[in-house]
């Protein structure tokens, strides 16, 4: 049974807040853009096909162009050589964006302590999820995917995310 | 390699000295006889060279014997004929100075060369497009040289932009500055990548176009390197194995296969018959797999997602067949020198044939969707249509080779692991094209399961581990109970399997062609210097070859079809 200004409106109306409702909107329709480079995209392609289906959490509207995006999962190892592409396509994102290091590459640099690969992408741009893992489980990707649904549920549509982000490359 | 044919290398090369290192030739020449060397395998009947593998260079900066030069240049060429694998060695006294190109004779010394410059610092005397291919431009300094520390990275900001590498390739194409500016042909840039979806990792195309037609090609590539080479050097042997796992990525086991054979191969020893064995079943299973993933892609690349999920839903199921074996879905670490981690699970056998017959299905289903598909037939026949002689030239190896009617496999023109023994056949292509690319891979995959039953049916049971306290790890009984074992276990992961003193090369038939390994050991249990073959360097290297004078949506199935691996291509 609907309670105080609920009820004065009838059946048809519900009041919420405008975050509640945003945000419940945001969760359930990420738009991930797989910035695959290495072995870790073939276990996103694990993940988006028929077995672990992605679509299961509304995130199955893989964009190609970072402009319609608002997932960034960043699946393998970053190089020095790439680092400014990654830059470049993470700005091209329109806000709200987050940001998912998949494996342990991604966040850390992984195996490869060495002259070329970039020692995690947070020295690049901000993470808001890591997964380790060589390459991690696609179960381990659908898990990250929930983190960020949770960490949606907290944010508010007032408040900017990242703004004072320093990395490697600015 | 027996001594007479020693004999003929050494009268046709008479200054220089000739030697027989396992089963390749070594020659060492200067370098004012480097051309005349080179020029004479490839074009000697006797030798008939016409594939140059690879070309690395070694830096003896730290080597315990001391050389003539800091510096060495090393050419690996074959003749794909007669199985004749040759090694040109030349010093380099002034790495500036440098030594003459022999990209006028090979097509695949233009990359070749050009990553020896960039990891060594090597000059090539008159090569016409000398710069860095793996390390960005903004790199300073040469990484695998000895000196050049391995932590220390140089950041990258913005992008090279090809400009002038794509304006010689036009005037070498014969489009002149006039026609560019003709309203009614100017010539349009296009860039497609390094993140792109049809790139399926990070490359970097450019084009210039005329309307939909390239009219010239110039590719970068380097996304995704990884410093393997480098990393090597500092690890055991028995490390090195999951670095290669993730070279090809799609076909993990046939590097570790591929890598523990050279490593053998100089070791002299010979693994037992069970583990050879379980190495060709996984090998053939493997190369069926990285086919799946390669035809399913290049099938989303032509529009045909259905394609995409027969295809790939066997791979992912055999993912988990394959992590019961090993515990890991894709980098599998399967092998050690001198065996495998451990013996096939109860009950693999049937699970085996259980997979097959699905892939079996899954293939067909797949077939049925293209072989009499008007689109597929219209998008790839007569497409991106690559001749035998440039095939050759530019060092393709493999499935793309055999497309252009190269029936050179090294399962049967240089078999190991008893591959002479399997009734199999090797499909050839007649045209060259996009569609014979595609059906080879589909032949070879019936093929492939076709040794994977031949060899499960006469596999014989036994150790998958040789008995030599040098090589193996001693079992974990003897580790945990007596101090001999203890001790061996603990010189073997600290120390690494000792290997003689000494170079040499070991190749094998990954699913894209001839992935090789070129060692150098300074007697250590690590390496001194690994150079790998990587079959996809050498395929991208010959990519405008293929694409020039077709239209842009083609040289996007093309990509697909040469099925290019950004582990293995940059290292
Ligand atoms: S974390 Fe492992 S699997 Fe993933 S990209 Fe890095 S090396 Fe490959």
């Amino acid at each position: 049974m609907a309670l105080g200004l609920e009820a004065k409106l009838g059946d048809n109306v519900m009041t919420s807040t405008l975050d509640y409702i945003v945000n419940w909107g945001r969760e359930n329709s990420l738009w991930p853009f797989v910035y695959g480079t290495a072995c870790c995209a073939i276990e996103f392609m694990s993940t988006a096909a028929s077995l672990h289906d992605i679509s299961r959490y509304g995130a199955e509207v893989v964009r190609f162009s970072p402009r319609q995006a608002d997932l960034l999962l960043v699946c393998g190892t970053v190089s020095y050589k790439q680092a400014p592409i990654l830059k470049r396509i993470y700005e091209q994102m329109p806000e709200p964006k987050w940001v998912i290091a998949i494996g342990a590459c991604a966040s850390s640099g992984g195996i490869y302590d060495n002259y070329c690969t970039v020692q995690g992408i947070d020295t690049i741009i901000p993470v808001d999820v890591y997964i380790s893992g060589c390459p991690p489980r696609p179960e381990a990707i659908l898990d990250a995917l929930m983190k960020i649904q949770d960490q949606i549920r907290g944010e508010s549509v007032l408040v900017d995310r990242h703004k004072e982000f320093k990395g490697i490359l600015d | 390699m027996n001594a007479t044919a020693l004999e003929n290398f050494q009268a046709a090369f008479p200054d220089a000295t000739c030697k027989a290192v396992l089963d390749s030739v070594v020659i060492d020449v200067q370098p004012d006889k480097l051309e005349s060397t080179l020029a004479g395998l490839k074009n000697d009947p006797a030798f008939n060279c016409g594939l140059l593998l690879d070309v690395t260079g070694i830096d003896y900066r730290d080597y315990p014997e001391t050389k003539d030069a800091r510096f060495y240049v090393v050419y690996t060429v074959r003749n794909w004929q007669d199985n004749l694998l040759v090694q040109v060695r030349t010093p380099v006294a002034d790495p500036e100075k440098g030594i003459p190109t022999a990209t006028h004779l090979f097509g695949s010394a233009l990359w070749g060369e050009r990553e020896v410059w960039d990891q060594y610092g090597i000059n090539f005397q008159n090569h016409p497009d000398l710069r860095r291919i793996l390390n960005h431009y903004q790199f300073e300094g040469h990484p695998l040289r000895k000196d050049y520390d391995i932590r220390k990275g140089q950041v990258c900001i913005g992008n090279d932009s090809l400009e002038k590498e794509i304006r010689a390739r036009l005037a070498n194409n014969g489009v002149a500055e006039s026609t560019m500016k003709d309203i009614n042909t100017e010539i349009m840039f296009l860039n497609l990548g390094p993140s792109h979806p049809a790139t399926h990792g990070a490359i970097r195309l450019l084009t210039a176009l005329d309307g939909e037609t390239i009219m010239a090609n110039v590719n970068e590539i380097g996304y995704l390197h990884r410093g393997f080479e480098k990393t090597s050097e500092n690890l055991t042997y028995n490390q090195i194995i999951p670095l290669t796992d993730r070279l090809n990525y799609c076909s993990s086991m046939m590097n570790n296969i591929a890598y523990v054979k050279a490593v053998e191969s100089w070791l002299g020893v010979e693994i037992t018959e069970r583990a050879q064995f379980m190495r060709v079943v996984l090998s053939e299973f493997y190369r069926v797999l990285d086919h799946l993933v390669c035809i399913a892609a290049n099938m989303v690349d032509m529009g045909g997602l259905t394609n995409y999920w027969y295809l790939y839903n066997e791979k992912e199921a055999a993912y988990d067949f394959i992590s019961r074996l090993t515990g890991a879905r894709l980098t599998s670490s399967f092998t050690r020198i001198g065996g495998m981690y451990r013996d096939f699970y109860e009950g693999w056998e049937s699970d085996l044939e259980l997979h097959l017959r699905d892939i079996e299905k899954g293939i067909g289903d797949s077939i049925k969707l293209v072989l009499k598909n008007r689109i597929v037939h219209d998008r790839t026949k007569g497409v991106c249509v690559l001749s035998a002689e440039d095939a050759l030239s530019y060092g393709f190896t493999g499935p793309t080779l055999r497309a252009s009617g190269v029936p050179f496999d090294l399962r049967k023109d240089a078999p190991y692991y008893n591959y002479e023994s399997f009734d199999f056949e090797i499909p050839v292509g007649s045209e060259g094209d996009i569609y014979d690319r595609i059906m080879i891979r589909f032949e070879e995959m019936f093929q492939s399961i076709r040794i994977i039953r031949q060899a499960m049916k006469f596999i014989p049971e036994g150790s998958v581990f040789i008995e030599d306290s040098q090589v193996v790890l001693p079992p974990k009984a003897d580790v945990y109970n007596n101090i001999e074992g203890l001790a061996n276990h603990f010189k073997l992961i600290f120390e690494g399997v000792k290997t003689p003193a000494g170079e040499w090369y070991d190749s094998y038939e990954a699913a894209n062609g001839e992935l090789g390994f070129h060692f150098v050991s300074d007697g250590s249990g690590r390496p001194y210097k690994l150079k790998v073959r990587p079959p996809c360097f050498y395929i991208m290297g010959g990519f405008h070859k293929m694409v020039e004078g077709n239209m842009i949506a083609d040289a996007v199935i093309n990509l697909g079809s040469i099925n290019i691996i950004g582990g293995e291509l940059d290292r």
